[in-house]
């Protein structure tokens, strides 16, 4: 009997949750409003099925308990019913799936004239690359990647020079133009996840994949990855801005091209030399903001937070100043020197409770400088130990 | 040759009778136990997983790298060390003999020497929590590169025992199944034709017959891994630039260790649920005094199922970056799929309706299946469906579906049957106070655990995620909803413990059962000893004359016929399959 | 493989699950009825033939599928792969005559063809393990190059299987019986050495002639 009210209730509480609940699906900010619909006739279907069988189910073990008296009936089988239970199953089966694989017909075909943008993944940030006034993307390699050129693209690829590279977790993309993402990984499997925009794939290393969408509403969203890639995955955000034509425009021509980024960093003087142009006309507080810049484009804060969160890495808040404690016992002062042996070569020391995790990634003295005047700026003193291993 | 006339001479001390025994029906009480303790491992690292997630960032010792550890070790030893020892080695062994009419399987040594390799391979799994560095953290799908690149937890040396211990469990694998397989086609009793075996033997034949063949496909992608981060190899590593390193690996390819690791992954999940469809049958037909509705429908259904599950693995790779077109094709089997799913389904209720329905506890979790599985099922054709799957692919939706249909239906059915048949095991009932409270807290609990999350997964919160700070679009509802799901876990991790407790009080002070409390036609009931005896059927094998299902045949005094009753006790399976077998 | 096989003798009162002749003794049999004519031995071993023909077929495709890849460099077959062909086809022969001999009683002559049959695997096994280092000396090694991790690769898990079947045959060669037990376990062995045989000239005719001109065409990619 309990077993009979249990399922009835079961689904009137799964019913009530349903339209009750807060939790359904982003608003819809691409063209796929199709995968929304499929998605819609799957639930009644399937919805359908769920609230028969159960009370069904419900039912008959209540009307069909023991009784003292009351034999089971001897029903050992019954073709036709079978063959029309298959039947119609398979019916219901088949108007699940071919909207499905129309839609899947359309995901398949980007269209002629989308635009190309390139997102390219590492543990754990985000970087983008779109093809300049040539129109056409340069070739690239995992072999290509520097500390100058963190996208690998062909130095030697005419094609390549005039292409847009941002180096950071924010990308703009122009409203209600179709666009074709390519995807590329620098280490381990990625995916590059907008939830309003429903249509993703995984990033693989070695290949080239890709997916179309078109943006249809303005407005700032969240990327997530979508694909385990090590201890900072649930770390690796970013943001898509939607705008109109003109201002995505206007924000495409601030961002540097290729040849730019590798004019730019230019064979450093030696180590500890005279400041470059940058830094020494830089003001103070510049060079905080300078830092601040750079530890989004270069991911710092993907493990590293500035308001005293526990992360991957120790927090920035209060590092400055304070005494660090090592794996191996030893300690020393946060300063600019140990600032800079951290970050040009992290695996040397490690900080007491945190793993070896932190990337060696390529950094001028410039920006060295720079990194240190920010985290500087997040406050001083011994009172915020970072909280081990979190 | 012949059995000996003294059934006291089997094997004598205590080592041959318990430890190193060659008794089908000691191993598989030894396959249950590890099982049901490495199980409970898995419960507990999984309400480690909830901790973090129900209370994000409140308990110290949980950071990002032994959350991942946590979820990865949860996820094998649940699928492979848990279910699928439990099902072949544990309901198989235990039940294939006795239900065909055998006196035991027909390569003991070997199904012993399984057992003893499945214990190393659980030795060596274990063993990762205590090497430098840990378990591995790649999640359970041990995608490379990341699973053998710093950045991932048990790099170094976790994710090289855990592929260890899998080939292991792999051999011990093929061990028990060359067992099962010969035992069902070769050591049936006289008139045990292969229609006439009861449905659990079906479900664990074909079960056995996929783990033989797709369990190499994991063997493959395991040792070219295993080779990848202990010699360098490039089988599935591409060039790659990790942690500011170029890499020595080029030219590999992680899609092809994909295919290779679904292969195997998706009969792993038939593997476990085939028996569980055959289980169940047998518990809702033994519960409800019915024959079960449509036995050889039921049968071909098993086949069926068998056979699809091997064309459907890339449904798991929809958005990996495979050829696109193959969408098409995979979307179209794993749908197919669904209907002798659905079939069998219908067949259960059908079973019930018009039955004789006695709410014992086996038929709680009978019954609890069906619902539970339903709503699983269900939610697969979302997932199956490769352009609703695209938005929902890794995340929660994901894990609410397959917790579903292989977490929360197939171990209610274990429960079911262990229930069911502790019994005959051990000629005492399981207390039944104590199992109706495990049943109603684990099927409300994981109900109240898995419901909710389908809509967190369509919200479009991803899985595998240490922690959710500060998205836009995830409302602090969520957060508070994956509290009451984390309070729901701890709730229902602690009623196993009364489940354990019942299994370990009933054995001195249960009830005694007789030799067939449930009143079942199967002929494991119809032992002359119970506990049966070393042999299992003392100096005469028993010879049936119908199938497994005959209750309340119409006529009949009792409302049963058991298989080895005489002939003219009636009860004959339906027309045509009522065969040659009959004949003594 | 199955207990009659393993055990040379069985502890007081433990029975046979199978029986090994026609004979049905008052119930006490059973264990097969009407239908089967083959001991499990012979199920078990096609069941084991089923997993190993999964495993080397996975493995092969993985090697068509991995070759698809710039990087792909054939490696020439070291001449030892001949010689191991060679010792293998001699091993089968031999066992196929040790069968044919067994079945017509003459144990004798049998036991001796079984023996040579046991030498030409474990010969087999040593003529590898030359090629191998016959490879390691031209610099194909393991990591350096796909087409070489496949050789190894493949030749160890075949030459592994090798090694199993040593080990079931050292059991049967120290049988000194000659009824149906005995007969059926010799034409065992000879059924694996046979498989065995057929599976390393796929892997070979792979090795040496399988290129990603032909996988692309059969795959219909190009």
């Amino acid at each position: 009997m309990a077993i009979a009210i249990a399922l009835v209730v079961l689904v009137v509480a799964s019913v009530l949750f349903h339209f009750l609940s807060p939790w359904w699906a982003t608003p819809l900010a691409s063209n796929w409003k199709q995968m929304d619909d499929t998605l819609t006739i799957t639930l009644v279907i399937t919805g359908l099925f769920f609230v028969v069988i159960n009370l069904l189910v419900g039912f008959i073990v209540w009307r069909y308990r023991h009784r003292d008296g009351h034999r089971a009936a001897y029903q050992p089988e019954n073709p036709t019913m079978e063959l029309w239970l298959v039947v119609l199953t398979a019916v219901g089966i088949m108007a699940l799936l071919a909207p499905g694989l129309i839609v899947y017909a359309d995901y398949v075909r980007p269209p002629r004239d989308a635009m190309v943008m390139e997102v390219v993944g590492q543990q754990w940030q985000w970087a983008f690359r779109f093809p300049g006034k040539s129109g056409r993307l340069g070739t690239s390699d995992a072999r290509f990647v520097t500390a100058s050129n963190p996208l690998g693209l062909n130095p030697d690829d005419p094609h390549g020079q005039d292409n847009v590279i941002v180096v950071g977790p924010e990308v703009h993309l122009p409203l209600n133009r179709p666009i074709k993402v390519l995807l590329r990984s620098k280490d381990v499997l990625h995916d590059f996840y907008v939830p309003p925009i429903r249509a993703r794939m995984n990033m693989v290393p070695g290949m080239v994949t890709s997916f179309w969408f078109t943006p249809t509403q303005v407005g700032k969203f969240d990327i997530l990855c979508a694909q385990l890639c090590g201890v900072g995955h649930y770390n690796m955000r970013g943001h898509v801005v939607v705008e109109n034509q003109a201002a995505f425009d206007a924000w495409l021509a601030k961002q540097p091209t290729f040849a730019l980024t590798m004019a730019k960093t230019a064979p450093p003087m030696a180590a500890g030399t005279a400041a470059t142009p940058e830094t020494s006309a830089a003001s103070g507080a510049d060079l905080v903001e300078q830092g601040r810049a750079l530890a989004q484009s270069k991911g710092c804060v993907a493990c590293h937070s500035v308001d005293g969160k526990p992360g991957v890495g120790p927090t920035w808040k209060g590092l400055f100043g304070s005494t660090q404690t090592f794996a191996d016992g030893s300690s020393a002062p946060v300063d600019d020197a140990f600032l800079k042996t951290e970050i040009s070569d992290p695996h040397a020391r490690l900080v007491k409770g945190f793993g070896p995790l932190m990337p060696q990634l390529p950094v001028t003295d410039a920006e060295l400088a720079a990194l240190s005047a920010y985290i500087r700026s997040l406050g001083t003193g011994a009172a915020a130990t970072p909280q081990a291993g979190k | 040759m012949a059995y000996a006339d003294d059934a006291h001479h089997g094997p004598q001390s205590f080592w041959t009778r318990y430890v190193w025994s060659q008794d089908h029906k000691v191993i598989a009480v030894q396959y249950t136990i590890i099982a049901i303790l490495v199980g409970l491992v898995g419960v507990a690292l999984s309400n480690l997983m909830r901790l973090q997630l129900g209370f994000p960032g409140k308990f110290d010792f949980i950071d990002a790298n032994r959350y991942y550890q946590f979820v990865t070790m949860h996820g094998m030893i649940m699928v492979i060390y848990l279910l699928t020892a439990l099902f072949l080695g544990g309901f198989g062994n235990y039940l294939i003999p006795l239900m065909v009419g055998a006196r035991d399987m027909v390569f003991p040594f070997l199904n012993m020497l399984s057992f003893w390799v499945y214990f190393l391979s659980v030795i060596v799994l274990l063993s990762s929590f205590f090497v430098p560095g840990g378990p591995t953290g790649a999640g359970w799908t041990l995608y490379p590169p990341q699973a053998i690149l710093p950045g991932t937890p048990g790099y170094d040396w976790g994710i090289i025992l855990m592929l260890v211990s899998l080939v292991i469990f792999i051999v011990a694998a093929t061990m028990g199944g060359l067992n099962y397989v010969t035992t069902v086609l070769q050591a049936r009793t006289e008139g045990m034709t292969l229609l006439r075996m009861p449905l659990a033997v079906w479900g664990i034949f074909m079960a056995t017959i996929l783990a033989l063949l797709a369990f190499p496909a994991l063997f493959v992608s395991g040792v070219m891994m295993l080779l990848d981060r202990t010699l360098g190899t490039s089988f599935f590593m591409p060039a790659m630039v990790s942690m500011g390193q170029q890499l020595d690996y080029k030219g590999g390819s992680p899609l092809l260790f994909q295919h290779l690791f679904w292969f195997f992954g998706h009969p792993e999940v038939y593997i476990v649920a085939l028996p569980a469809f055959g289980i169940v049958s047998d518990l809702v037909s033994v519960h409800s005094r019915k024959s079960i509705f449509g036995y050889r429908t039921m049968v071909w259904a098993i086949l069926a199922i068998g056979v699809l599950s091997m064309v459907v693995w890339a449904h798991h790779m929809f958005v990996s970056g495979m050829n696109p077109y193959f969408g098409f094709f995979f979307a179209t089997t794993t749908l197919i799929i669904a209907v002798p799913t659905a079939i069998k389904v219908y067949n259960w209720v059908i079973t019930l309706w018009r039955g004789d329905i006695h709410f014992t506890v086996p038929m709680l979790f009978a019954i609890a299946f069906i619902s539970t599985f339903v709503i699983g099922g269900l939610t697969g054709l979302f997932l199956g469906n490769v352009s609703v799957d695209i938005p929902l692919s890794n995340t929660y939706f994901v894990v609410a579906h397959f917790h579903m249909v292989m977490g929360v239906s197939p171990i209610l059915v274990v429960f079911g049957g262990i229930y069911h048949w502790y019994p005959k095991v051990t000629g005492r009932m399981l207390n039944d106070t104590l199992g109706q409270v495990h049943f109603w807290i684990t099927f409300i609990g994981t109900y109240a655990i898995f419901f909710p999350m389908h809509y967190l997964g369509v919200l479009g919160m991803p899985r595998r995620y240490y922690a959710y700070d500060n998205y836009s679009f995830i409302p602090e509802s969520a957060h508070t909803m994956n509290m009451y799901i984390s309070i729901a876990a701890f709730v229902v991790a602690a009623a196993q413990l009364l489940f354990v407790f019942n299994l370990a009080w009933s054995l001195r002070r249960g009830r005694a059962a007789g030799s067939n409390p449930w009143r079942a036609a199967s002929l494991e009931w119809q032992t002359p000893q119970t506990p049966p005896e070393h042999g299992n059927w003392g100096p005469h094998l028993p010879v049936v004359y119908r199938w497994a299902y005959a209750y309340s045949v119409p006529d009949a005094p009792e409302d049963f016929i058991a298989q080895n009753a005489p002939p003219e006790a009636g009860g004959h399976e339906p027309e045509p399959h009522a065969s040659q077998g009959v004949v003594a | 493989m199955n207990a009659e096989s393993i055990s040379t003798q069985e502890p007081a009162g433990v029975f046979r699950v199978t029986r090994d002749g026609p004979e049905g003794g008052p119930g006490g049999g059973g264990a097969l009825h009407g239908h089967e004519t083959r001991a499990p031995g012979s199920i078990g071993l096609w069941a084991f033939m089923g997993v190993a023909t999964s495993l080397f077929s996975l493995f092969l495709v993985a090697y068509a599928m991995r070759m698809d890849s710039p990087d792909w460099h054939r490696v020439a077959l070291p001449w030892q792969a001949w010689l191991s062909t060679a010792l293998l086809v001699s091993a089968s022969v031999a066992m196929h005559l040790a069968t044919r001999a067994a079945r017509e009683g003459r144990m004798e002559y049998a036991r001796m063809a079984l023996r040579l049959g046991g030498v030409g695997a474990a010969a087999f096994v040593a003529s590898q393990l030359w090629a191998w280092q016959a490879l390691y000396a031209l610099h194909v090694v393991p990591a350096n190059n796909p087409a070489g991790s496949f050789f190894y690769l493949l030749t160890a898990m075949h030459g592994l299987h090798v090694l199993g079947g040593l080990v079931g045959f050292a059991f049967v060669a120290v049988d000194r019986g000659s009824g149906p037990r005995t007969v059926r376990r010799i034409g065992l062995c000879a059924r694996y050495w046979h498989f065995l045989l057929a599976v390393w000239v796929v892997l070979l005719g792979a090795l040496g002639w399988l290129t990603p001109e032909i996988v692309r065409y059969i795959c219909g990619t190009d």
